[in-house]
């Protein structure tokens, strides 16, 4: 399991080659359970999420939505007492399993905060950091990658005459869109995004959830937001997550005009939270 | 661990419940004095039925911008969403509703003092079949309650049935009463404006059943 991941790195296939064999659905989440210690955060849940889909995960705060996202990359495994049950299969591997090599992992499914994060270096070298750090050195190469990312990403036209600048003297919206275009640099396939635009202001969050949108026709996109216009706007599915359970998980346009559960109908209207 | 949010919002959809009420109330009443002008030829209850029409229209014409006020302002989804989408459509009925009650008074004054060609019997029957229709309606849409709103329906074939006799009969009034054919006409058209009216309630019926199930259902078929 853990060479099929490795293999495709050394065999330089790229992941949209890859992608072209694969079924409608990226991942699948069987009975996932996560505890905290004795607590359990995530109530065994099962989904499966759609290849080149928007997935929006809501639900009030410690409903358990921002844990099972951390949980497609192992980010969890940071936290003391963290443990899960259950499995999520990426194509053929289950991500929980002990012998997974998370940092190849993690360069598959990339994750994107909700704050953002530059490293305080040049826009250029945000993007080649990672890069160079997995032994890419060759210039022109770098070079096109940047390019190709910070395009992808909306921010090229942008940033394209002061690449060396510092990242920090960029706006809040133009950080977020780099700090994008830098897990884009990766080549991922999954892209997950913990509340990205919650900081900052409304047109430079238009700008990015247009960027999420168009993001989708290349990567599986899984985002957590507290913003349920946003959801809306940007999303193929939505699960509504409360206490650790999966309420409701279906199209967005169902969820938002007709839900099934009472429950989701009074979180989506604002009736609680 | 939850609390109950969104007062504000609940409080303003009350509000405009309340006005939806009272627009129906109205063209409720405009429509019962419409009738009572024609069966008492009481032209001057015509004449105030016909003059009170703009009450109605500006309370359409109020409930439309608070509705559209409240979907800018407070991003109504799921039932919400529907909701105001059916105050639109609802109060746009109720206006209808208000224009017949202006029509049936119109024919009571082109009527005028004339003699009726014969006892009026059949029209208020027909009319009250309309009336309890627009009463279901209307108790269907202040209660949500989908089943009256298909017990409503079910009476449309009653009133249809009804509007194809009476105007089959009362055309057959006119060789023997050429002098009464102008009356005659009206009363056909009063009865079309009946049968219209069955339609509208129809119409609410519908909407009752849309906001409840978020689907669109034919009543009328």
């Amino acid at each position: 399991m853990v060479t099929a991941i490795k293999e495709r790195i050394t065999l330089d296939v790229t992941a949209q080659e890859y992608r072209e064999f694969q079924p409608e659905h990226i991942l699948t989440v069987k009975n996932l359970e996560i505890f905290y210690g004795e607590k359990r955060a995530v109530n065994g849940i099962s989904m499966d999420i759609g290849k080149n889909n928007v997935t929006a995960l809501i639900g009030p705060s410690g409903c358990g939505k921002s844990t099972f996202l951390r949980s497609i990359n192992r980010m969890n495994d940071l936290i003391p007492g963290a443990r899960a049950e259950g499995e999520i299969l990426y194509e053929d591997l289950n991500i929980l399993s002990d012998d997974i090599n998370v940092v190849a992992l993690r360069k598959e499914i990339g994750m994107v905060f909700q704050k953002p994060n530059p490293f305080p270096k040049s826009i250029y070298e945000n993007i080649t950091h990672a890069l160079k750090f997995a032994g890419m050195k060759k210039k022109s190469v770098l070079d096109e990658i940047v390019e190709e990312s910070l395009q992808k990403a909306a921010l090229w036209d942008e940033v394209k005459d002061r690449l060396h600048k510092s990242a920090l003297s960029l706006s809040g919206g133009q950080q977020q869109r780099l700090c994008i275009a830098r897990t884009i640099a990766m080549k991922p396939t999954v892209i997950l995004l913990d509340e990205p635009s919650s900081a900052l202001d409304p047109i430079s969050n238009a700008k990015v959830e247009d960027l999420i949108v168009d993001l989708k026709k290349d990567y599986s996109i899984i985002i957590v937001t507290h913003n349920m216009q946003q959801a809306s706007r940007i999303s193929d599915k939505t699960a509504f997550f409360l206490s650790g359970d999966l309420i409701e998980y279906d199209d967005t346009e169902k969820i938002f005009t007709n839900p099934s559960v009472q429950k989701t109908e009074e979180y989506i209207s604002g009736r609680f939270g | 661990m939850f609390m109950n949010t969104r007062s504000n919002f609940d409080e303003s959809l009350k509000e405009l419940k309340s006005m939806q009420l009272k627009m129906a109330g109205e063209a409720e009443t405009a429509i019962k004095n419409a009738m009572l002008a024609l069966l008492n030829q009481d032209i001057e209850l015509a004449h105030s039925v016909i003059n009170g029409d703009n009450v109605i229209d500006d309370l359409e014409y109020e409930i439309h911008e608070k509705a559209l006020m409240l979907i800018a302002r407070q991003s109504p989804v799921a039932k919400d969403l529907r909701r105001l989408h059916v105050a639109l459509r609802v109060s746009s009925e109720v206006e209808r509703l208000g224009d017949i009650a202006v029509n049936i008074a119109k024919s009571a004054v082109h009527i005028g003092n004339e003699k009726h060609v014969k006892e009026l019997i059949d029209i208020p029957h027909m009319m009250e079949i309309a009336l309890e229709m627009l009463t279901d309606a209307i108790t269907a849409f202040y209660s949500e309650d989908s089943a009256m709103a298909q017990k409503c329906a079910e009476k449309d074939d009653q009133v249809d049935k009804m509007f194809g006799e009476l105007v089959q009969e009362l055309l057959t009034y006119i060789p023997q009463n050429p002098d009464f054919t102008n009356q005659i006409i009206q009363l056909a058209f009063v009865c079309r404006f009946i049968e219209r009216m069955a339609d509208h309630s129809t119409n609410i019926a519908e909407n009752v059943v849309y906001l409840e199930t978020g689907k669109r259902y034919n009543l009328n078929a």
